[in-house]
């Protein structure tokens, strides 16, 4: 098979994991990738912690297995950290985005990395003061294209500005549109 | 055109029954395949279907009903999975008997106890010999792809019979994938309009339905259910061939992966077949001889065809997601080893694997390993465990 990207996104129920990969899903489809978003099923409590998944190819994609080695991994609660295994199966070159305030060299040390990449950002704070709630899921969206380079901040935002219109009133809209370009330039990555 | 769209399962099957416009849906959800009820719903409500929507108050009221509608003369479908479909039992082999042509999307799923919402194929092996047509699928696309040509199939006058379209539950049915959908005045033109030749508000030729039929007759209306089947498959391949035309994609009695010259073969129903496509990749890079069937036409057992494509092989793993409890393994093992008696030259040697029960997830490496003991067969001669469970804590 030609080149796999997965993606396992890390939250809490009711923080949005699973419409996080299938909205990222959704967009790079509209680029003309293959996707697969999936969540794993388990008891759907909030609070509970929660696992979602996406798979991303130039070819369709026949695997249903669940992701075993992701290369990206987005935590969207940073207190999940020591509790789920955030680093399981991630190759030495992975890909971290951690919602916290925390610096990147300091979330580096927490989860004992060598290699790989740590990138952070306050996602809740951005939708604290973005869309009023906190919710992490959309900025953490905005981390992810910048720091994967899967689509540009333009493609991503008009494919997410559709999708999200024939679900919610412009205003919120436009807060979570602004949650993802605030996401966009916020992020951080070490030096 | 076929336009590509990143879609879960169960949003294909409630496009594909929007586009078919049925005349009659009665359902009752059910978790996993609530959804598509609930978004062909919401065309219903929204006018884009001319349906009557009949809700009901349980499954057998749902098959029942989608029964008398068909009865009546409608195009007329449901959907379900796992207790749900259980819960239809009696009411599958009157749809079959009485030769109506409902197809009913079931999303796979297991059954209980243990309460288990996710995805074997308990429910529908359990409803193989219901006399309904059971055509599997590993994705959503071909979900979509099966349950538009299974109208086709059903409403085919050498047929006339139901048909069940089934799908992988949570694993196909919610995830997200991409799939090619037709345009809905293609899929109008290829389903056509139903045109019964005998049904209940016909008032000019007035017919019985469901008649008492004791020991005089009722053999003969059973041995013709079984002539009915024996049409199926040169439709199955007739509508394909047509459905080809339509959409660019291939669909025959079953899905030979890499087979032809293959030495070692696993025979696989549903999206672990995508599963198991890779692994045979990955095996034939290293130069091993390896090649997968994939079941799609079920019910009725296309056994000689299938027979054929695994006689020469010099080992077969029959992949099973679903106990038959005889202790000689899964419901499609059973048949495989029974199509595979009279094959001619030597006799393959096969095990069967049961996996995935209650949603265990099955990945790459134990694909490979059944490949692994495939060889091992082969090369000791030896078969030391007919039956395998795969990924089970002992």
């Amino acid at each position: 098979m030609a080149e796999l990207l997965e993606i396992r996104w890390h939250g809490r129920g009711g923080q949005g994991a699973k419409t996080a990969a299938i909205l990222m899903g959704e967009a790079v489809s509209a680029s003309g990738k293959y996707i697969q978003a999936f969540p794993e099923y388990g008891p759907e409590r909030m609070g509970a912690p929660v696992l979602a998944f996406n798979r991303i190819s130039d070819e369709p994609i026949r695997l249903h297995c669940q992701v075993a080695n992701p290369a990206i991994v987005v935590v969207l609660d940073a207190t999940l950290i020591g509790k789920a295994d955030v680093t399981a199966g991630v190759p030495e070159d992975g890909l971290y985005i951690i919602n916290t305030n925390l610096s990147p060299s300091e979330m580096r040390e927490q989860l004992g990395l060598t290699g790989g990449k740590v990138y952070t950002l306050d996602a809740t704070q951005i939708s604290m003061e973005t869309i009023g709630r906190p919710i992490p899921n959309t900025p953490m969206m905005g981390a992810l294209i910048r720091t994967s380079g899967l689509l540009t901040i333009d493609e991503f935002i008009a494919n997410t500005r559709d999708r999200l219109e024939a679900k919610f009133r412009p205003d919120i809209v436009e807060k979570n549109i602004q949650a993802i370009e605030r996401a966009y330039q916020e992020v951080q990555g070490e030096e | 055109m076929s336009k590509r769209v990143a879609i879960t399962g169960n949003e294909a099957l409630a496009e594909a029954m929007r586009q078919i416009n049925p005349d009659v849906v009665a359902a009752y959800p059910i978790t996993p395949a609530t959804e598509i009820v609930q978004i062909f719903a919401d065309s219903v409500s929204n006018g884009r279907v001319d349906t009557e929507f009949v809700t009901v108050e349980s499954e057998h009221s749902a098959m029942s009903a989608t029964i008398g509608a068909s009865a009546a003369g409608a195009r007329a479908m449901t959907a379900t999975s796992s207790q749900g479909l259980a819960l239809m039992w009696e009411m599958l082999y009157i749809a079959a008997g009485l030769r109506l042509p409902i197809v009913a999307p079931i999303v796979n799923r297991a059954l209980s106890a243990p309460i288990n919402i996710h995805c074997d194929h308990s429910d529908t092996m359990g409803a193989r010999d219901s006399g309904w047509i059971q055509i599997y699928s590993e994705d959503a696309q071909e979900a979509y792809d099966n349950l538009i040509q299974a109208i086709r199939i059903s409403e085919h006058p050498d047929v006339l019979l139901p048909t069940m379209v089934t799908m992988d539950g949570f694993i196909v049915s919610h995830g997200m994938g991409n799939a090619e959908l037709l345009a809905d005045d293609v899929v109008q033109k290829f389903i056509g309009e139903y045109e019964p030749e005998h049904y209940l508000l016909d008032v000019e030729n007035p017919i019985t339905v469901g008649a008492l039929d004791f020991a005089d007759w009722y053999f003969e209306h059973r041995r013709q259910l079984a002539d009915a089947h024996s049409k199926v498959q040169d439709v199955v391949l007739q509508v394909a061939k047509e459905f080809k035309e339509i959409s660019g994609r291939e669909y025959k009695l079953f899905d030979a992966y890499r087979l032809d010259d293959a030495e070692y073969a696993i025979v696989v129903i549903n999206s672990a077949a995508g599963t198991a496509k890779t692994v045979v990749d990955e095996l034939r890079e290293k130069g091993l001889k390896v090649g997968l069937l994939k079941i799609r036409l079920f019910r009725p057992f296309p056994h000689k065809e299938i027979a054929e494509a695994l006689s020469g092989k010099k080992a077969v793993a029959v992949l099973d997601r679903a106990d038959s409890l005889s202790l000689m393994g899964g419901p499609l093992y059973i048949d495989l080893r029974a199509a595979m008696y009279d094959s001619p030259g030597s006799r393959v040697p096969m095990v069967n694997y049961i996996y995935g029960l209650g949603g265990r997830d099955v990945n790459l490496e134990q694909i490979a390993g059944v490949y692994d003991d495939l060889m091992e067969i082969a090369k000791t001669g030896k078969i030391t465990q007919p039956v395998t469970y795969l990924g089970v804590r002992e």
